[in-house]
């Protein structure tokens, strides 16, 4: 009996008996991936009953502590536990990193935080995962243009680029999991290769402000990436499932994701989208279906301090070209013009016959990234694209099996980033970028190349600094340069190459003469600097201000520079320039961003000035053997652009919100004093809606989208004489369409099911009134309306 | 320390990219275009005296920038019937390709179309059909009536509705169109 008491004495001596129980034990509980401070981490200790929680700056403290050994445990909502044995002999200090495993652990991007800010100093425009997910039968086009500022270059409703204010195309840099999108982007018709169901998140910026991603981004750079997974074992998925009465196809898509405590993870995603034709209110849009598969998959290693990804993802999408779009000369125009609906229109069919575009996208990438301790986050990326477009026509004598357009475009890049903490408040990125691109247009397709074959190559480096300088300022400030170097084999007409004089310009670039054409062969390069420099103000509490210039340049792109000849999807003759330099572009943005209780808004004015802006326009009519065809000449400008976005939020009630976006931008050629060509008009969208988190999260939504009629255009128009008539016609493609209005509907409403999954329900109606209307910015507005009113279900399951 | 190591990765980025570039020399092949239509030759002749009246127009450089010539050899005569035939060519490839015999095999998507302006007195009739007796005009007759001048316009359209009341509602795409200037003696 003595020995046991004296057992249980000796072995609670350490905390009871012994000395003094006074001792502190302080610290801060931070991220161990970028140091973040984290909040509310639950800290226990063994002998005290109460825990204790770390403050909003992430310092907790225990007291009252006894010489020895203790064991501490300390947990975070999103961070695994962590237990460690803590000696205490006098007052201690001790800070505790977490694995914050929700954070961007298989992130190697130079941008910090998984979904925070790309650029500090300019408004990023964000959509979440959960807002993807009720568009997964949309096109990444057609989710980006209910951002304010965001709107759209559309080839019917299948073929949907972004423009983001007012420009689009090459002026556009869209990085998809961090590989810089290379897929013939200069075609209006060429819309971006990418399945929204492989994206996690989007993250806009408008201007080229953000130097890590490309300094050529005169427009803006759409960011997207993909969901994280966290460091634990796990498996988890979802599937999305959605039928529309327009087109009357659907999509479908299904995800899964395993990860291991150990850091593995991999992600297998695969979806099919099927439509017909799509119908106006009125006629059916003849061969205007659509047929896309896409697949991913995912496998990564990562541990805070290095990891590793592959990706390979295959995009496949075939779609059919409006029949009644495709026209020959001018006559063909004046007929399609002259009628109300277009001159073809058959029965709904899944068919999609020529005219039609198949485009495959791979993608395969490899990162590695190694934290190193001190001196910051190296990571290394390589990727390799193979982009193959596939065009093909109504043709006589060939099979239309035959494509008339076959483009296969190679790109690898390798990129190596750095972002290092210089000191407390000051971050550096900086990264080196190079690549080389193969065009190869093939030779069977029995019509002259629309683009040569080239080789490209390129490198560029970058750096950017930002600076805290106290709670409410901070500053950034960057630059970047690229080299671009083109070695590119074309094909002239001889009557061109003569008609332009380069025969006396460039007479050493011919190496081949044939009967009628010439082989050339350009070496271009072009050293293109860009830089930027912003603030970000908090003014009060609620108030933000945003300051950023950005000076950019891009250099002429292959279309720009070679076009010579018959564009047939736009029934006209285009002419690059082989003597074009780089645009140089100088954004100055301001934000103010108020966010109150019941009220939030962000006023986003801008000015772009644009020196040696590359526009295309008409300059006379060609006569050809099919009749008049109009020709269009690139040209060099300078370009004023102005613009703002309004964003306000009104808190009706806990359940009840209003919303309104305002987006205005006008583009001026300072040159010829008048307006530059397809810029969207004003637009407005007021939407309200009700959500109930209490009702199963059901929410819904209305929304009212007013288009205002473009009254600033270029006069295009153009006379040709008509033998018939014994006259001339005025040829009208300038005129816009009329303001229209459109009423949409959404709900939704989520479901617990099984254990630990989620079922949403979604209810969509487009164009409710089914509303006839016709786009500025659709290519297609010349010949058939936009679409009626479509209903579409959508079920997402999360497991 | 740092410097050294960013450098050391450039390089060794640039030699694997370097290793990656196909340095293909050999230079792209030219291509022939197999559709294209340079020329077009109508030949009329006489029903009286077999007189052959030639109406062409040529565009050798395509949707290049010179004009294509169009060419009459001589005036009709007033009050003749004429035997009209239509004969297409791709001048761009030695032998040039007869192209009359496509359009002749894809009959059914083709029509040539006959228009002459409101002051020219002549009237023309098909007397060529594709399978399904719908007009095609490869020949055709014309009759030259009262003496006067004015355009004649021949047009071959790919893909129109067929059967047709004339140009007006034909729709497809145009292959050819050419306007000879006709003086009727």
């Amino acid at each position: 009996m003595r020995l046991y008491t004296l057992i249980v004495l000796l072995c609670a001596s350490t905390s009871i008996f012994s000395q003094k129980c006074n001792y502190k034990l302080q610290g801060t509980v931070i991220d161990i991936h970028d140091n973040t401070l984290l909040a509310d981490a639950l800290l226990t200790i063994n002998n005290f009953e109460s825990s204790f929680k770390s403050d909003s700056k992430g310092n907790y403290i225990i007291t009252n502590l006894c010489k020895g050994n203790y064991n501490l445990q300390v947990s975070h909502p999103s961070c695994d536990l962590k237990s460690m044995t803590i000696k205490i002999d006098g007052n201690t200090k001790k800070n505790i990193k977490l694995e914050h495993h929700l954070e961007e652990l298989n992130q190697i991007r130079i941008s910090a935080k998984a979904y925070s800010s790309k650029n500090s100093t300019s408004k990023n425009l964000t959509l979440n995962s959960s807002l993807l997910e009720d568009n997964s039968s949309k096109s990444l086009g057609d989710i980006l243009n209910t951002l304010s500022g965001v709107s759209s270059l559309n080839t019917g409703n299948t073929i949907v680029k972004p423009i983001i204010n007012g420009l689009h195309s090459s002026r556009i840099t869209i990085i998809n999991d961090g590989v810089r999108l290379q897929d013939q982007e200069w075609g209006a018709e060429h819309a971006p290769n990418i399945d929204v169901n492989t994206i996690g998140n989007i993250t806009v910026i408008k201007g080229a402000s953000a130097l890590q991603y490309s300094g050529d981004a005169i427009g803006g750079v759409i960011i997207n990436e993909t969901q994280k997974t966290p460091v634990k074992d796990t498996i988890y998925g979802k599937t999305n499932i959605t039928a529309a009465t327009n087109g009357r196809g659907g999509t479908l898509n299904s995800q899964l994701t395993k990860t291991y405590k150990t850091g593995w993870y991999t992600t297998l995603q695969a979806s099919l989208k099927r439509y017909g034709d799509y119908e106006t209110p009125k006629y059916v849009l003849s061969n205007t279906g659509l047929s896309s598969q896409n697949g991913s998959l995912k496998l990564g290693y990562n541990n805070y301090n290095y990891g590793f990804e592959a990706f390979y993802s295959y995009f496949k999408n075939e779609i059919g070209i409006l029949n009644a779009s495709h026209l020959g000369g001018a006559e063909d125009q004046i007929r399609a013009l002259a009628s109300d609906s277009p001159l073809i229109i058959n029965d709904f069919t899944y068919t999609i016959n020529a005219p039609k575009q198949k485009v495959t996208h791979q993608v395969a990438r490899l990162k590695l990234y190694k934290n190193f301790n001190g001196f910051g986050k190296l990571s290394l990326q390589y990727d390799y694209q193979n982009n193959n477009r596939l065009e093909f026509d109504n043709r006589r004598g060939i099979d239309d099996d035959q494509a008339a357009l076959d483009l296969d475009l190679k790109t690898h890049a390798l990129q190596l980033n750095l972002k290092s903490k210089l000191s407390t408040g000051t971050n550096l990125k900086a990264g080196i970028i190079t690549s080389i691109q193969d065009n190869f247009s093939n030779p069977n397709t029995g019509i002259k190349r629309l683009i040569p074959d080239y080789d490209l190559q390129k490198i560029g480096g970058y750096i950017i600094i930002d600076h805290t300088i106290n709670d409410n300022l901070l500053l950034e400030a960057g630059t970047r340069i690229d080299y671009t170097k083109m070695d590119v084999y074309k094909f002239y007409r001889t009557s061109f190459w003569e008609s332009r004089n380069y025969d006396t310009i460039f007479p050493e670039l011919v190496i081949e003469t044939y009967p009628t054409q010439i082989l050339t062969n350009p070496k271009l390069d072009y050293t293109n600097i860009s830089a930027t420099l912003g603030a970000r103000y908090n003014i009060t509490k609620n108030l933000k201000l945003y300051v950023n210039y950005a000076l950019a340049s891009r250099p002429p792109n292959v279309s720009e520079l070679f076009s010579e000849g018959l564009h047939q999807s736009a029934s006209r003759i285009e002419l690059g320039d082989l003597q074009f330099n780089s645009e140089i572009s100088q954004k100055l943005s301001l934000t103010i961003d108020g966010d109150y209780d019941n009220f939030s808004f962000s006023v986003q004015p801008f000015s772009n000035t644009i020196t040696d802006f590359i526009v295309i326009e008409p300059t006379g009519v060609q006569q050809t053997i099919r009749g008049n065809f109009q020709v269009w000449e690139y040209r060099q400008t300078n370009a004023r652009l102005l613009g703002v976005d309004v964003d306000t939020n009104f808190k009706i009630t806990d359940n009840f919100n209003f919303i309104n976006q305002l987006s205005v931008v006008k583009g001026y050629d300072n040159t010829l004093k008048t307006a530059l060509i397809n810029f969207p008009p004003v637009n407005t969208t007021n939407q309200i809606v009700y959500q109930n988190q209490k009702l199963n999260n059901l929410s819904l939504g209305l929304t009212s989208e007013y288009h205002f009629k473009q009254n600033e255009y270029p006069n295009t128009n153009f006379e040709i004489f008509n033998p018939i008539t014994q006259s001339n016609q005025l040829i009208d493609i300038s005129t816009p369409p009329n303001a229209y209005h459109l009423l949409h509907f959404n709900s939704k409403i989520d479901f617990d099911v099984f254990k630990h999954s989620k079922l949403s329900l979604g209810l969509t109606v487009q164009n409710i009134l089914n509303t006839n209307y016709r786009n500025y910015l659709n290519r297609f507005r010349f010949y058939a309306d936009d679409l009626g009113r479509s209903i579409q279900l959508n079920i997402n399951l999360n497991y | 320390m740092k410097t050294l190591k960013i450098k050391s990765f450039a390089i060794a980025a640039l030699v694997v990219l370097a290793s990656c570039n196909n340095d293909d020399d050999n230079t792209p092949e030219l291509i022939n275009e197999e559709e294209v239509i340079t020329t077009m030759t109508v030949t009329l002749t006489s029903t009286g005296n077999n007189d052959v009246i030639t109406l062409k127009t040529q565009d050798l450089d395509g949707d290049g920038p010179n004009e294509p010539v169009v060419s009459v050899s001589s005036n009709l005569v007033a009050g003749t019937i004429y035997n009209g035939s239509i004969t297409v060519e791709n001048e761009t490839v030695s032998p040039a390709e007869d192209i009359t015999e496509e359009v002749i095999e894809e009959a059914e998507e083709h029509q040539f179309f006959y228009t002459p302006d409101a002051n020219l007195d002549i009237t023309t009739a098909y007397t060529s059909l594709d399978s399904n007796g719908d007009n095609l005009g490869t020949t055709f007759t014309l009759t030259a009536n009262q003496a006067s001048t004015g355009n004649l316009t021949i047009t071959l359209r790919h893909l129109p509705t067929k059967p047709n009341t004339g140009i007006d509602d034909a729709g497809g795409e145009t292959d050819i169109t050419a306007s000879f200037n006709i003086e009727i003696q």
